[in-house]
């Protein structure tokens, strides 16, 4: 059904329809709407059978996720920035233990100072805990990444994040497609967990490994969670056919074929990106975009493919919001592993520039995009720059921070 | 006519004649079906109170819910070397997260099993005192408040064992850890505010809370049978001595949990909604002085001068113990002058 919808509410609509068994959350803007709509559901009924916990931190909603999902429950939790990283050391563990547990990050900044509002600073941060991240560009597609977390967790056993910008995803009114039960039921089956604690068949989970299997055990992880850039096109494949849409995915690309520049991001950036592309081709610049998708595995291989450096493409720009503080882009050291590894991209090295926008809410807008892609076409953009940044204030506190 | 003096060691307790009892009114451990929840091949020192504890415990547990237990382990002596890799000494599905967020997974493991209709499954967390009363003590108390169906065992041995012996807010005035060192004018553990976990269970007014040490082992099982006739959150805190963390012989285990108990220094109760409803009474009473020099890391106290200022302050902290929970039935006479 068709319906004018704020972001959060169509992905707790979406979360609801995969039957999930155990709901814990803490809140934190902007987080807070999507688990609202879930509790109002497990109170009033309508989301039967399912446990709905109230827990007192973050920390303590991933603990209960992964006690929960050990014992066999379908598992879903959200939440977003300081949240996330007070509950990263259980993040990991969840990852470590397998379980496919399935968490919304609204994403949001990270302080100090404290901020509420928009980038990839807290999901970033994560990127190395052993979840696969997808990364939304609208909220039908928040929705849809939701149904497909769950089929791909379950597979894989491995713990899916789905990444949200905060309040431009999650509290903005789009109109989102919502599919109806049965095919939601069509589409992800029961959840078979991999393991489960069973008096019946009692297994010690979460035993202490030493030197002697360790880098096994973590290599093994690795293998599982790059499984995932096999399944997800499949995933996405079969998705289609029973929702007829095509959603989610590895990477998206918009007018690559004869893009000599081509601009690189993540999330909700891409629809103004791609308006910015539009008016750029207009006036005749070759230019296209490539949305990364599923961020974690990386997908260097699809990510090349896409790409076809050098015939024509010479130019990326990395467009980030979010930074790795004294070095820079983290999405441009992943992409710069993925070309090394590729022929083309060693024949006619491309000029790669990270630019680091949108920090803590400031808006990316049109103009800005097209005076940087301008810059970029002629050549004169920095290796690394940050969009907008008021030069005049940061080099008055620069040299009086020399002088004291 | 000649004739042999014959003493019976255990007068008093509930062993001799065990033969004599049915199997539901035996002891657990003594009952032909119990569970060896905790079995052989674990790397616990020897002596180790934990270990001792947490079996019987457990086992108590898996007779009262007809085996269908799982158990949650925060990190800590008990989860070490009940584990060492490819092994596991447990009996009975076991979960092992981290080190302060064992009452919030077993949460979990209780709303999964919630879910599911599985409520004839029970779930049991269980963790040393540090990863009980400091970094657990925010998801203890949120699983309390919710009052979620788990029985939280903690097994207290007064530090950081795991880790080489170093303080938690469980661990005693004046004893010596790694990190409290019987140096300076105040040699040891300072004197804190205290952190009873027990009364702070109580102020929740979840069901059922109880104190019980390795001492009582048949008091032990029957509090962890009695936590399962409950629903909702239930607390157990069991001292256990380390023989190594404490400086106690291997040997005086119990004897030591004993003299604990004996001296006042760990009351023994239990309480419903709440209410204190029942002690165990000092049966002979001894000063904390008897209960101090069975330990090393209490050696600070007695040489080479005798801290009888310190002492006396441990034993006014006992004197007080006695009096709030009504330990000392009328009669009891102090069994040595110290
Ligand atoms: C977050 C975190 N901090 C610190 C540790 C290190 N650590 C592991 S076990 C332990 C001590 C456990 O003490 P306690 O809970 O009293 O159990 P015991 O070993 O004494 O039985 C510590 C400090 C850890 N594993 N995780
Ligand atoms: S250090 Fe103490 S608690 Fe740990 S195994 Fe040894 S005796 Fe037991
Ligand atoms: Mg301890």
């Amino acid at each position: 059904m068709l319906r004018q919808i704020e972001g959060s509410r169509a992905v707790a609509e979406a979360v609801a329809l995969c039957r999930p068994e155990v709901i814990c959350a803490y809140p934190i803007t902007p987080q807070t709407h999507i688990v609202e709509a879930l509790g109002f559901k497990v109170k009033s009924g309508t989301l039967r059978p399912c446990e709905f916990l109230n827990v007192e931190s973050e920390f303590a909603a991933m603990s209960v996720a992964i006690g929960a999902s050990a014992a066999g429950a379908r598992t879903y939790t959200a939440t977003a920035s300081q949240g996330l990283l007070y509950m990263s050391e259980a993040v990991y563990n969840a990852a470590g233990l397998g379980l496919p547990i399935v968490m919304t990050v609204a994403n949001r900044a990270i302080g100090a100072p404290i901020n509420i509002w928009n980038d990839h600073s807290d999901a970033m941060s994560q990127r190395d805990a052993g979840w696969i991240q997808l990364y939304a560009e609208t909220a039908q597609e928040a929705l849809d990444l939701h149904l497909q977390a769950f089929r791909i967790a379950e597979e894989l056993s491995v713990p899916v994040m789905v990444c949200m910008d905060g309040f431009l995803l999650t509290h903005a009114y789009e109109r989102a497609e919502i599919p109806i039960a049965e095919q939601v039921d069509m589409f992800l089956p029961r959840y078979q967990p991999r393991q489960v604690l069973d008096p019946a068949q009692p297994a010690s989970i979460g035993a202490m490994v030493g030197p002697e299997a360790f880098t096994e055990v973590r290599y093994l992880s690795h293998a599982r969670e790059s499984r995932a850039l096999d399944l997800i096109p499949d995933v996405v494949a079969e998705f289609g056919k029973v929702f007829g849409r095509d959603s989610g995915g590895l990477v998206r690309g918009y007018h690559l074929d004869d893009a000599e520049t081509v601009i690189v991001a993540l999330g909700s950036v891409l629809g103004t990106i791609k308006d910015t592309v539009d008016e750029l081709r207009a006036d005749g610049m070759r230019i296209g975009v490539l949305g990364v998708t599923t961020f974690r595995p990386f997908p260097a291989q699809a990510v090349c493919d896409a790409l076809a450096i050098g015939r024509p493409t010479k130019r990326l720009v990395v467009l980030e919001r979010a930074f790795a503080t004294g070095l820079g882009g983290i999405v441009s050291a992943d992409l710069r592993m993925a070309l090394a590894g590729d022929r083309a991209a060693a024949l006619h090295p491309p000029v790669m520039s990270t630019v680091v926008a949108g920090l803590g809410g400031r808006p990316i807008t049109r103009a800005s995009l097209r005076n940087m892609l301008h810059d970029a076409a002629a050549g004169a953009l920095e290796p690394l720059s940050f969009l907008d940044l008021d030069k005049d204030l940061v080099q008055v506190q620069l040299q009086a921070g020399r002088a004291g | 006519m000649p004739y042999q003096h014959v003493t019976f060691h255990q007068t008093g307790s509930l062993a001799v004649g065990g033969r004599l009892l049915t199997d539901d009114q035996r002891s657990v451990q003594s009952g032909r079906r119990r569970s060896n929840s905790l079995t052989l091949g674990h790397r616990a020192c020897q002596g180790c109170g934990e270990a001792l504890g947490a079996r019987y415990a457990l086992d108590a547990v898996q007779r009262a819910t007809g085996g269908q237990t799982i158990a949650v382990n925060a990190t800590g002596c008990l989860e070490v070397f009940s584990t060492p890799f490819p092994e596991t000494s447990w009996q009975l599905p076991w979960l092992h997260s981290l080190f302060g967020n064992a009452p919030a997974v077993a949460s979990g493991v209780a709303a999964a099993l919630k879910a599911k209709g599985r409520t004839d499954i029970r779930v049991v967390g269980q963790g040393g005192d540090g990863g009980t009363v400091d970094i657990g003590f925010a998801c203890l108390s949120g699983m309390f408040e919710r009052n979620d169906d788990v029985l939280y065992i903690c097994y207290d041995n007064e530090a950081y064992m795991n880790t080489g012996v170093q303080r938690s807010g469980a661990t005693p005035p004046a004893a010596r850890t790694a990190t409290t060192e019987a140096v300076g004018p105040e040699p040891g553990n300072r004197f804190g505010q205290g952190k009873n976990v027990p009364l702070i269970a109580m102020a929740h007014e979840i069901p059922y809370v109880a104190t019980a040490t390795v001492a009582d082992l048949r008091d032990l099982e029957a509090k962890a049978e009695r936590a399962m006739e409950f629903r909702g959150a239930r607390y157990l805190h069991v001292l256990v001595p380390c023989p190594l963390g404490w400086g106690s012989a291997p040997k005086d285990t119990i004897e030591v949990a004993r003299l604990a108990t004996q001296s006042g220094v760990f009351p023994v109760f239990e309480a419903e909604d709440g209410e204190v409803v029942g002690v165990s009474p000092i049966r002979h009473r001894v000063g904390v002085r008897d209960y101090l020099r069975t330990q090393r890391r209490y050696a600070h106290l007695f040489q080479p001068d005798e801290r009888t200022d310190i002492i006396d302050r441990i034993q006014r902290g006992a004197d007080r113990n006695i009096k709030r929970f009504g330990l000392l039935p009328a009669g009891v006479q102090e069994e040595s002058a110290s």
